[in-house]
């Protein structure tokens, strides 16, 4: 599967990290980073994380 | 055909549990009734990004998932009677629609304030039409703004009031501090400070007994006989459940609508309640049925209650631990983020600073029989960070016997 975050409208709120901890993480800096092409076995989990993010800013593609 | 699963509600809890009740295997039909005439749209940034311009209105529709594209929606009616014994509920418009199973999603509207004086200049925050209408007011030059109600709502206004250069942002409240309710006094003092700082004005301790003026408002008196003086109005003194079309079904609608810890109304199989409107147990604290305004709990009630629903209507059985989310809110008021997780407010009497100061960025826990029950970090991102790494413990509790 195919993940996009619009990283305009992301405000590093984590509510990703916590659905998704093996595809959304933050780096030293704090800033989000995210695995674009996460195993199709992890789909429940990111639904998860886009159903949750505050800015609505998680687009699942395919 | 057989009878659908009506939605009541087209706000988030409505969008969710329909995108749910697929997930969790409901194929038969879905209607999703509500009452504003627009799809479901994302409401926190209606205080904050899109009364200060940075966003559109546009950009707040949610994207609903591609299961829910043969769901019906019928928007801009409202349900206004239920009979739960026949499954029906009667809409506005005179319709009556039978149903196999009825989600609860009507959600709130803004409690307004029972004062004597003029109707026009008075704002309240809840829906698409309300934010344009206050964008509107608040860029007027040099407009001088009382906001009633110092609550989230109350705050993220009056610091996008003075982002916008507002002439004068006065916060009213009968409370002696702002978000004194879910935060405690540490950090409500904390808070105070900081929109001091940026210019916000308080008037606490005191309530609103009339608005002044003919056929606007231009003024504001308050319990001690002050007046302010005020172009604009903000009421932001809480809400008020949509459970009318539910009365005469025997329910308890004290504050919302009364669950068990399925999220199933009055003891039927066939009927649940999503959002912020549904006042449930939660098995992770005390147990005892409280009504929560988070913006994750629409999702968070919809995956439960749509597992409940379709595992009843499909004669499965949902195999479901007793709901128990673990509440977690956060707002943004000029530079800096409340950040909260778990139940700060069954913790009061006993907050601890564990990181930081209250003059900059600060991480309070919230403690319960000397038992961690919550944390609010305020301030910038770091905060934010470090209230986080509590949340992993906070999940992991076992449940509060109070
Ligand atoms: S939840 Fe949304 S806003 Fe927060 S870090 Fe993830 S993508 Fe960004």
């Amino acid at each position: 599967m195919k993940v996009v975050v619009d990283m305009n409208k992301c405000q590093d709120h984590g509510q990703c990290v916590f659905a998704a901890p093996d595809v959304f993480s933050f780096d030293d800096a704090g800033h989000l980073a995210y695995v674009p092409d996460p195993d199709e076995a992890l789909r429940d989990e990111v639904e998860e994380a886009a159903d949750v993010c505050p800015l609505q800013a998680i687009r699942i593609e395919d | 055909m057989s009878a659908p699963v009506v939605v009541a509600g087209a706000s988030l809890g409505g969008l969710r549990a329909a995108e749910q009740l697929r997930a969790a295997g409901w194929d038969g039909p879905v209607t999703v009734i509500g009452e504003e005439p627009y799809m479901p749209y994302n409401r926190p940034p209606l205080s904050k990004e899109v009364l200060a311009g940075k966003a559109s209105f546009d950009s707040l529709a949610f994207r609903p998932r591609a299961a829910v594209a043969d769901v019906e929606w019928r928007l801009g009616t409202r349900v206004v009677r239920a009979d739960l014994d026949r499954r029906t509920v009667g809409l506005a418009d005179g319709t009556t629609l039978p149903y196999a199973g009825l989600v609860v999603a009507t959600g709130m509207r803004p409690r307004r304030l029972p004062c004597p004086g003029p109707a026009a200049g008075r704002h309240t925050v809840r829906t698409l039409d309300d934010a344009r209408a206050l964008r509107e007011a608040l860029t007027g030059p040099g407009v001088r703004v009382v906001v009633v109600g110092a609550g989230f709502i109350g705050c993220e206004v009056a610091a996008t009031a003075v982002t916008l250069g507002a002439a004068e942002v006065t916060v009213v409240d009968p409370l002696p501090l702002p978000m004194t309710g879910p935060l405690g006094d540490l950090l409500a003092q904390a808070l105070r400070d900081r929109h001091e700082q940026r210019g916000v004005r308080f008037a606490l301790g005191t309530g609103v007994t009339a608005f002044h003026g003919d056929d606007r408002v231009t003024g504001v008196e308050l319990s001690d006989g002050t007046v302010l003086p005020a172009d604009v109005v903000v009421e932001s003194v809480g809400s008020v459940a949509n459970t009318e079309w539910l009365d005469g079904n025997g329910l308890d609608l004290t504050d919302g609508v009364l669950t068990d810890e399925h999220l199933r109304v009055g003891g039927r199989p066939d009927v649940v309640a999503v959002g912020d409107i549904a006042r449930f147990p939660n098995a992770r604290y005390d147990g005892v049925p409280r009504r929560v305004e988070h913006w994750s709990i629409p999702t968070d009630t919809a995956k439960h209650a749509a597992r409940v629903l379709a595992a009843h209507l499909n004669g499965t059985e949902p195999g479901l631990d007793p709901f128990a989310p673990l509440p977690t809110f956060w707002s943004d008021q000029h530079d800096f983020r409340l950040q909260s997780f778990g139940a700060p407010a069954l913790g009061k009497d006993d907050v601890r600073v564990l990181e930081g100061d209250p003059d900059g960025d600060v991480l309070a826990g919230y403690h319960a029989d000397g038992r961690l029950v919550g944390v609010v970090a305020l301030g910038g991102a770091a905060a934010a960070a470090a209230a986080a790494r509590h949340r992993a413990a906070l999940l992991k509790q076992p449940a509060l016997t109070a």
